[in-house]
């Protein structure tokens, strides 16, 4: 019975040692254009070739290893495709050739990304409760924006002067989050101006957002009780091209010699040449951009600057609108998370795990 | 041919000098260029619009396909609804296209930001900063760590900053201003370039005084 059983052992051990594994499987939870390979090869392969078969009897390589035992995605495929692979395992004195196949198909939910969705499901549902609450009447805390302190400033001078303010809502169009934000602030001035009997001029560059700003000041004049007020012709378009807008801009700023300027939103190579004209004019300047290789030039040249993220604060801390103050909670929380998530992965990594950082990351792969 | 590239020449040294005209002050010169420039601008773009992507993208694809590209007379219908604004009584049509502009900016944008500016950067500053033994790179991983953690502190608006909590704002202002210095001056290395590429057009295409 023993001489039985060391046999079977021996044949299970040695047929193990022997054992060449070429596996194809259709990778889990992706979008079904890549496939899981992997082979296990006795330790004396020398090299190893794995191809894809193209047509009529051609291979093309698309991964080379020198490990017995190893594992390779193969990306870019088609889903509901199968394809088939071939191995070729070189030894010292003989080679070998294994062929698998395997289909990628997609799956409705990338596990990649679920970090991605627990963090955005998180600052969602805060910004959700932020905003409930502030409905219910609990007063939210918004701490002093310097930048925005030049509003009530610039309108009560240009009053005096009986000078215009010129508003640029930045040169890229609606698509782009920061245009938004400076309609919501211009909407703000907007009301500002008209309570004041101020005229606001807006140059636009694209025309939705000529479209967008006439409504947005429409609204503020109707707001502030006084529509026959408002003059559609001082917001208006000038061209699309980035340096005849700032060409135009300049020449008003010259000419209608603006008691302020404003320059929020999205700005590029222009923002010096604008913001230097401005000062040159002796007007007081407002800037904000979230594009931070622009904001050392607003910086300079401009009275008050909004960085970043204020641009985007700016709306809630002007109107005091409970809805817009809750969702500036909700972003508070956010950033709470982030400052937290680093502090934690820091940690982790310091003690070498690297598990939180590994889940964050596979969700922006 | 020769003759239109000397005159381009000619036209594009007067438009240069009209411009640097304004280092002195407002003159009839500058604003004649900056005019010019600005009606020559706009009536490009609007050419190029419909040549470059109203009439391939659209006009085109309806025109030969009329059935397979339904899908675009959503967007035909929405441009045509934005030029609604010409008659005042039917002005309010334009607000909805409008809308659906702003709405989907705000709900791609906030994917698109969420993976590049916060996900990708809080991957990029969970690191060991003492995994190498290599001092001058230990100080750059902590001021990494330090000043991204700072610099997002200035950004919390929720909590008035005063007693310890305004350290890290602090700190983190000076991070922010440490790399707008750093970025002011990169950025005017790139445009004294731009001007030494002008004065090279002037010198050398023009007067020939450069080779």
């Amino acid at each position: 019975m023993q001489k039985y059983l060391l046999f079977f052992f021996i044949i299970i051990f040695s047929s193990s040692l022997s054992a060449n594994i070429f596996e194809a499987n259709d990778s889990p939870w992706d979008d079904g254009k890549a496939i899981d390979l992997r082979w296990e090869l006795s330790p004396m392969v020398q090299q190893v070739v794995i191809s894809r078969y193209v047509s009529d009897d051609n291979w093309i390589p698309v991964h080379s290893s020198t490990e017995a035992i190893g594992s390779f995605t193969d990306t870019g495929l088609e889903a509901n495709t199968e394809y088939q692979y071939r191995l070729n395992a070189t030894f010292s004195d003989d080679s070998l050739v294994l062929l698998t196949s395997a289909m990628p198909s997609e799956q409705w939910f990338y596990m990649g990304k679920l970090g991605f969705l627990l963090i955005l499901l998180l600052v969602c549902l805060a910004i959700l409760y932020y905003i409930h609450a502030a409905h219910h009447g609990k007063e939210f805390f918004i701490r002093h924006i310097a930048g925005l302190d030049s509003m009530e400033e610039s309108i009560g001078r240009a009053t005096e002067k009986g000078k215009p303010i010129l508003y640029v809502p930045g040169i890229s169009d609606l698509d782009d989050i920061q245009t938004i934000a400076s309609l919501t602030i211009l909407s703000h001035l907007a009301e500002r101006c008209a309570e004041y009997n101020t005229d606001i001029i807006v140059p636009c560059r694209f025309s939705m957002v000529l479209s967008a700003a006439r409504e947005v000041v429409k609204e503020a004049y109707m707001k502030a009780g006084k529509p026959d007020a408002y003059k559609s012709d001082n917001i208006f378009y000038l061209t699309d091209d980035q340096f005849g807008f700032v060409a135009g801009i300049d020449g008003i700023m010259l000419r209608e010699q603006p008691a302020a300027n404003f320059f929020m939103g999205s700005f590029y190579a222009e923002s010096l040449i604008l913001a230097e004209t401005g000062f040159s004019t002796g007007a007081i300047q407002t800037a904000g951009t979230a594009q931070a290789h622009q904001l050392p030039f607003f910086v300079v040249t401009c009275d008050y600057t909004l960085i970043g993220e204020e641009l985007f604060a700016a709306s809630a801390y002007l109107s005091r609108d409970p809805q817009q103050l809750g969702s500036l909670r909700g972003h508070d929380f956010g950033k709470a998370l982030v400052i937290l998530l680093i502090i934690v992965g820091v940690i982790l990594e310091i003690l070498g795990i690297s598990n939180l950082k590994e889940f964050i990351a596979g969700a922006i792969t | 041919m020769a003759i239109m590239t000397t005159i381009g020449i000619w036209v594009a040294a007067f438009f240069t000098l009209c411009i640097f005209s304004f280092l002195y002050k407002d003159n009839p010169f500058y604003k004649f260029a900056e005019q010019v420039f600005v009606g020559l601008s706009a009536a490009y773009w609007l050419v190029y619009i419909i040549y470059s992507i109203m009439i391939p993208n659209l006009f085109a694809k309806l025109s030969s396909d009329f059935s397979g590209n339904l899908i675009l007379l959503i967007p035909a219908a929405l441009g045509v609804m934005m030029l609604m604004r010409i008659h005042p009584k039917t002005e309010w049509i334009s607000r909805y296209p409008i809308s659906i502009m702003i709405g989907t900016t705000a709900g791609i944008s906030m994917l698109r930001y969420m993976k590049s500016d916060i996900l990708q950067q809080v991957t990029a500053t969970m690191i060991n900063p003492f995994a190498s033994g290599s001092v001058p790179v230990i100080i750059g991983n902590l001021l990494l760590i330090i000043g991204t953690i700072c610099g997002v502190y200035f950004f919390y608006f929720s909590k008035k900053q005063e007693g310890i909590s305004k350290w890290p704002s602090k700190v983190g202002i000076w991070f922010l201003m440490v790399s707008f210095g750093a970025t002011f001056g990169y950025t005017v290395m790139a445009r004294i370039s731009l001007l030494i590429g002008r004065l090279e057009f002037l010198l050398g295409d023009w007067l020939h005084i450069i080779k």
